[in-house]
């Protein structure tokens, strides 16, 4: 029933240098996630951490296909995103921090990014709630007459709740233009979705609703591009919701400190064989596009610019206790 | 000029006025196009503004309910109909733990101007899963206001505000006001939330309602009034925001209240305006505060157990004789 759409290994899909716009992006969201780490064992946030290593190419994908005022919900995970979208770490990390300089003032913390300038329409910790929202962003500009389109992100187990099938049916019934991204890494929390859903493919679902649905790896960055154009495009164009189901896989626990009873070291040691940006790299090295050593300053300057970022969250201040009782409405 | 119109008819004027002068509004719901809602209170609208203002949904509560958030969100204002209040229940997460939420966690960032109209309260033999009167639970949640209107009057300048407002409203209709008759002006005109109004001036004691209630206190105050006793009626109209002010004000003149509410005793509102009173007008008070509610236990069906479960008229009497210690418990 479906295939799954990878890249061609003998070509890049985009230019040279847009490829390796791309690949910065990939790095950045790495280095922004390993940084997040440092900071949770240091104490300087609060709650849990979810992390997105291993699943960069989704965001990146997806997120490289969108205009500036293009809307987005997203989860939990979802740091990734944001970058992908164009949030800065800057504000990123202040929020972790919960610092005045974040993007909620420090109210909000790392599940409830917003930034309405680039259409990020909210981070969610409720399993599935982004989606209707999404749907409602993609209602707006089908009755404003813009060409916007809305993208909601959510994980294999957000499938099993009920808002996602309401809302793919809502968005069926009124050729709404969204797209709705399933980054399937196998795992809802600690359950593995196989037994939590009879279907092999999550994408089956999508069907249920006479939404178009197609099957992505989800670490193969260009094919994950060209698969949200083709969604991305349809929407603009007025041919409604389309269902992505990128296959992916969290290298990490759930969140930080998770266990991971439930896998094996030898499934998630494949999986990383399979990292999304050491495949995008060597295929851009294979094919001669950039050298090993410009792929080390480029993670470098990276390196640096989160390190940057970082200070700057460190020296933000904490918000003022007025700050409780504004924006209650 | 005014004439006499009922409750329903005031809310089908506003819908109408909100409508026609704000492009950005739509209506939502079930059954409300077409049919012209269950209540026949969008009767017409459908025919007037047609089906991309007055939107018929799928029973999918939660769904729409989302799908209203994100369209708030991103510049529309959704008027939501839930056709009977114990529905909301199912959509709780998008209500409360979304669009309540979503202005706060953003830092003031995004604002949901949402409207939910919702008709709630006993009295018709609808039995426990159509008879609730909720409004308690919605106004324990910070980022929701809630509206109880218990006049054509106050129901179309209310719910004209409603719609003014940039945050959630959930706005409590009474299935039993529907057909109740009320001077309403021809002018336009709107009453600002969280405003009590003195439905009866009174000397003796202070009854303070809200919703149908307001009119079974104005009830007893007649059969009070033979008695010789003088009550003041206070219509709270919202309960967030809360005039408490207003009560505490007719209290120290009174020197004795009464709260009534619809809703189940235990853990109703009433506690909180009583702890407000004893809290700020303690050395006003004569007598001990008296909370007239339903029974705890679900709404039966039958109408003469529903009534003795509902407050009604008599008990609200009894209840002031308590408080003024004419009769003792
Ligand atoms: C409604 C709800 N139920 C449960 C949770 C707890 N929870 C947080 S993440 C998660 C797993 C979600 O899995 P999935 O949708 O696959 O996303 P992933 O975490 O894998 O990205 C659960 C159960 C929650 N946040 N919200
Ligand atoms: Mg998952």
């Amino acid at each position: 029933m479906f295939n799954l759409e990878v890249s061609d290994p003998a070509k890049l899909l985009f230019s040279k240098d847009d490829s390796l716009r791309i690949l910065e992006q990939l790095i950045t969201i790495r280095k922004f996630e390993e940084k997040s780490i440092e900071l949770y064992k240091s104490g300087l946030m609060g709650g849990s951490l979810h992390g997105y290593i291993g699943q960069e190419a989704v965001a990146v994908g997806v997120c490289s296909q969108l205009n500036k005022d293009d809307y987005l919900t997203v989860t939990y995970r979802s740091r990734g995103q944001a970058i992908a979208k164009g949030a800065s770490i800057e504000k990123l990390f202040a929020e972790m921090m919960g610092k005045v300089d974040g993007y909620c003032k420090g109210k909000g913390g790392p599940m409830h990014i917003t930034d309405l300038e680039i259409g990020f329409l909210g981070a969610n910790g409720i399993v599935g709630a982004g989606i209707p929202i999404a749907t409602g962003a993609a209602f707006s500009a089908k009755k404003k007459g813009t060409s916007q389109v809305s993208v909601t992100f959510f994980g294999d187990g957000a499938t099993n709740q009920g808002v996602f099938h309401e809302a793919l049916n809502l968005a069926s019934i009124w050729k709404l233009p969204v797209v709705f991204v399933c980054e399937n890494n196998l795992y809802s929390e600690m359950s593995p979705i196989a037994d939590m859903v009879p279907n092999e493919h999550l994408a089956e679902r999508a069907l249920a609703y006479h939404i178009p649905a197609v099957i992505v790896d989800g670490n193969d960055v260009e094919a994950v591009c060209k698969v949200a154009q083709e969604a991305i495009e349809r929407a603009r164009n007025n041919g409604g919701p389309t269902f992505i189901e990128a296959k992916t896989y969290r290298q990490q626990g759930h969140m930080f400190g998770d266990a991971e009873t439930y896998r094996t070291k030898e499934e998630v040691n494949e999986w990383k064989k399979k990292d999304p940006i050491q495949l995008f790299t060597n295929k851009q090295i294979e094919l001669g596009y950039i050298t090993d050593e410009l792929v080390e300053q480029l993670s470098h300057e990276i390196e640096l610019k989160v390190e940057k970022a970082y200070q700057f969250a460190l020296n933000s201040e904490q918000p003022n206790y007025d700050e409780i009782f504004t924006d209650v409405f | 000029m005014t004439r006499q119109i009922t409750y329903a008819e005031a809310i089908n004027e506003a819908l109408d006025e909100i409508l026609r002068d704000d492009e950005s509004v739509f209506l939502l719901g079930e059954d409300i196009g077409h049919y012209g809602g269950v209540f026949k209170v969008t009767k017409g609208l459908y025919d007037k503004f047609g089906g991309d203002r007055v939107i018929d949904t799928p029973i999918s509560e939660s769904g729409f309910i989302g799908l209203g958030i994100g369209a708030a969100m991103t510049g529309l204002k959704p008027v939501i109909e839930i056709m009977w209040i114990d529905f909301t229940l199912v959509a709780i997460d998008q209500i409360l733990n979304q669009a309540a939420k979503f202005s706060y966690m953003s830092g003031g960032q995004s604002k949901v101007p949402l409207v939910i109209r919702t008709q709630g309260g006993g009295g018709r033999g609808n039995g426990a899963q159509h008879s609730q009167s909720l409004e308690g639970l919605f106004a324990q949640f910070p980022g929701v206001k809630v509206v109880c209107p218990s006049t054509p009057y106050d129901v179309k300048g209310l719910l004209k505000s409603s719609v003014a407002e940039n945050c959630p409203v959930i706005f409590i209709e009474h299935k039993m006001l529907y057909n109740t008759k009320g001077e309403v002006p021809e002018e336009d005109y709107s009453i600002p939330l969280g405003k009590a109004d003195i439905k009866r001036k009174g000397s003796d004691v202070t009854i303070v309602s809200l919703s149908r209630m307001v009119q079974f206190s104005l009830n007893a105050a007649k059969e009070l009034e033979k008695e010789g006793i003088d009550a003041e009626i206070i219509d709270l109209r919202s309960l967030a925001p809360l005039d408490i002010e207003t009560v505490i004000e007719s209290v120290k003149r009174t020197n004795r209240i009464v709260v009534v509410h619809e809703a189940h005793t235990t853990f109703g509102w009433g506690a909180e305006i009583v702890s407000r009173v004893q809290q700020d007008a303690f050395d006003y008070l004569d007598g001990p505060i008296i909370r007239v509610g339903a029974e705890d236990v679900p709404i039966p069906y039958n109408l003469e157990l529903e009534k003795e479960v509902l407050p009604q008229v008599k008990d609200i009497v009894k209840a002031v004789k308590e408080a003024l210690y004419i009769e003792v418990k």
